[in-house]
């Protein structure tokens, strides 16, 4: 150690000689480490915003949407084709074991009144399982229960923008809001989730029974369903969940096995996974880019060091002759491209937390900081320096005193 | 110990081969240099002078025959050790110097202690001791480039001062210096043969050689004459050159 530690002022001050060849030596290898850095954090970073994003959705969520009907060719959009029932629901909560929660869904936009102020809204027609399956809290009041659903009760919960629209700070709980001239008592107020992926303001809903739904809002039959959400029993049984379900839905549609399925049963956990997917799969390829970027730098190194060894025949020709061990000339070249590399290390994590920081900044993203891909950098920094300065030193090492001091 | 001579050569042989062709640089060598001499090594290029040099200096290694240094067989010594006596035995005058460039002058006498393991302060002690020995005090952050000629050649002498060596070989000190300097560095080399350190100047000049109380003349690879001589002292030579015009 004391030899390193007597040997590393002499590597500093060659570099120190050649100021700005050390710097641009070093750039291949800022640039490389730089690059590391910001790819990771960008990749965490939009990870961290996806898995946001499906916590707002609700966890372990699948949607069932009815088919789509196919007329010369021409295939519709979900709806189009078979409805789902108030059937289906209950043989999907009678026979679905990995299925926690399913509720029926059906929305449509209304203009909610209320005194001289109202507002343009998506209502929700659904049963008190939808605000656990969707991860829904209070803000205030209470969500309404099971009997209020069924009998059709004319109740309602506002979403948090809904609230504030109507009544500002105003404490919304027993108000009567009309909805298509229905009055409607308000008896809770949702928390805020804030906006979805897709940039959706979340809390410009108002949700009521599904029963006083149908009837109060679309005129309709209680038969029909728009569409179900399903809850698993955990994250490992969505796709166990997805199966039962489908195989429950083939049953009540008589679907004989060649036929396809009437419906669509969309797992969002899958969706969300897939476009973690993508962004790993580019994360990927940006560290590729910078794993060449290192080893470009790494060449560069190795070729500054073989010139400087070059250049310095005579130098290393006065060492060896009076009395320098070739480990302490090998390690002197070696601790200088290892210098060089880890100073090029260095500036490359700044800068790449830098840049990372301003890229969250500028695309909402959590600043993610990353202590082990620090250390990664850093390490591969210096493995850099030893494996690129190894060659160069070993030929500065093994030179012969008496013809590296006649070097011209 | 002091019974043993610094340097004895028996029957050192170097071959080198070129292509198909063997050049004998050295043949059947055999010398003996006792502790505290000045010893003046002549002849002319090609004679074998520097291939003499390099091997008493361990920079080079026999193709046969023995080579005692202090009563110790260094011939068959492998690198690292023939480098660790180098560091604690020898001191070098190259000619022309060989300065690292760029580097004070403290640092390139301290830079045998820097290999030698020494811890910083001292290190720095004992390089200005040695510059100050060769008249260089003040001088310590002059690099090469701001020296004269004959102040770079007295760094080089303190570097091969700085490990207190015991032997100190010359390889033409004054090839590159004016007569007033030379006289000089070789004042310097002759105050430290008075402290008992042994030297060794190779040369090819007889002026330069009437310094030394030893004359070897070397030809061919063999060693022709070998004779006592009364030096000149060269700071009284220094003396009685005519003084320096002004510039």
């Amino acid at each position: 150690m004391s030899a390193v530690a007597s040997i590393l002022p002499l590597a500093f001050g060659a570099l120190k000689r050649n100021r700005m060849r050390s710097l641009l030596t070093s750039l291949g290898v800022i640039i490389g480490v730089g690059a590391i850095i910001v790819t990771v954090a960008a990749g965490e970073g939009s990870k961290a915003v996806l898995q946001a994003q499906l916590a707002t959705l609700g966890t372990n969520l699948l949607i069932v949407l009815p088919g789509s009907s196919t007329s010369g060719g021409a295939r519709g959009g979900p709806g189009t084709g078979k409805p789902l029932t108030h059937e289906d629901l209950l043989a999907i909560l009678a026979g679905a074991s990995a299925a926690r929660y399913a509720a029926p869904t059906d929305r449509t936009v209304v203009q909610v009144v209320l005194d001289d102020q109202n507002w343009l809204t998506t209502v929700y027609g659904s049963t008190p399982d939808f605000f656990a399956i969707r991860e829904w809290s209070l803000a205030q009041g209470r969500f309404f229960n099971a009997s209020e659903a069924d009998s059709g009760a004319k109740v309602c919960v506002l979403g948090k923008t809904v609230a504030t629209q109507l009544l500002g700070n105003g404490d919304p709980i027993g108000q009567i809001v009309r909805l298509k001239a229905m009055p409607c008592e308000v008896v809770g107020v949702l928390k805020s989730k804030g906006q979805s992926s897709q940039g959706q303001d979340q809390d410009d809903i108002v949700v009521m029974p599904w029963v006083t739904f149908k009837s109060r809002m679309m005129s309709q039959d209680r038969i029909h369903v728009g569409s179900i959400l399903v809850s698993a029993v955990s994250p490992e049984e969505i796709s166990h969940a997805q199966n039962q379900v489908t195989g429950i839905l083939r049953q009540q549609h008589r679907l004989a096995d060649a036929q396809q399925d009437d419906f669509t049963v969309r797992n969002l956990a899958d969706l969300v996974a897939a476009q973690e997917k993508v962004a790993d799969t580019q994360s990927q390829m940006l560290l590729y880019v910078a794993a060449v970027s290192l080893l470009v730098g790494g060449i560069g190194i190795m070729n500054i060091m073989l010139v400087s060894v070059t250049e310095r025949t005579r130098e290393i020709g006065i060492r060896l002759a009076i009395g320098a061990s070739e480990t302490k000339v090998l390690l002197q070249f070696l601790i200088e491209a290892v210098v060089l590399s880890a100073m090029g290390g260095l500036v490359g994590i700044a800068l790449g937390l830098g840049a990372s920081l301003v890229l969250a900044r500028s695309m909402g993203w959590p600043f993610v900081l990353t202590p082990l891909w620090i250390g990664i950098a850093s390490g591969i920094s210096m493995a850099i320096g030893v494996i690129f300065g190894f060659y160069p030193a070993r030929k500065a090492a093994r030179m012969d005193p008496i013809d590296a001091l006649r070097f011209e | 110990m002091a019974s043993e001579p610094v340097i004895r050569l028996v029957d050192i042989t170097k071959t080198y081969t070129t292509g198909e062709v063997q050049v004998h640089a050295l043949m059947d060598v055999n010398l003996t240099v006792e502790p505290g001499e000045m010893v003046a090594i002549m002849g002319p290029s090609g004679s074998g002078k520097s291939t003499l040099m390099n091997m008493l200096g361990c920079l080079d290694r026999p193709t046969s025959g023995s080579y005692r240094f202090e009563g110790r067989e260094v011939a068959k010594l492998g690198k690292p050790e023939l480098s660790a006596l180098r560091l604690a035995a020898f001191g070098f005058v190259f000619q022309g110097f060989q300065l690292i460039a760029r580097t004070s002058a403290l640092e390139n006498v301290a830079l045998p202690l820097v290999y030698a393991d020494v811890p910083s302060g001292e290190r720095k002690r004992r390089a200005k001791e040695a510059l100050a020995r060769v008249g260089l005090a003040g001088r310590e952050d002059h690099t090469p480039a701001q020296l004269s000629g004959g102040q770079q050649q007295r760094v080089a002498i303190a570097r091969a001062l700085v490990n207190n060596p015991r032997l100190i070989l010359a390889d033409e000190p004054t090839g590159a210096l004016d007569t007033r300097t030379s006289q000089e560095v070789l004042g310097l080399l002759q105050a430290l043969h008075k402290s008992g350190i042994t030297i060794v100047i190779v040369t090819h000049e007889p002026d330069i050689a009437a310094y030394a109380e030893r004359r070897l003349v070397v030809r061919d690879g063999r060693i022709l004459s070998d004779e006592k001589q009364t030096p000149r002292d060269a700071l009284a030579d220094l003396a009685a050159l005519p003084p320096e015009k002004a510039s």
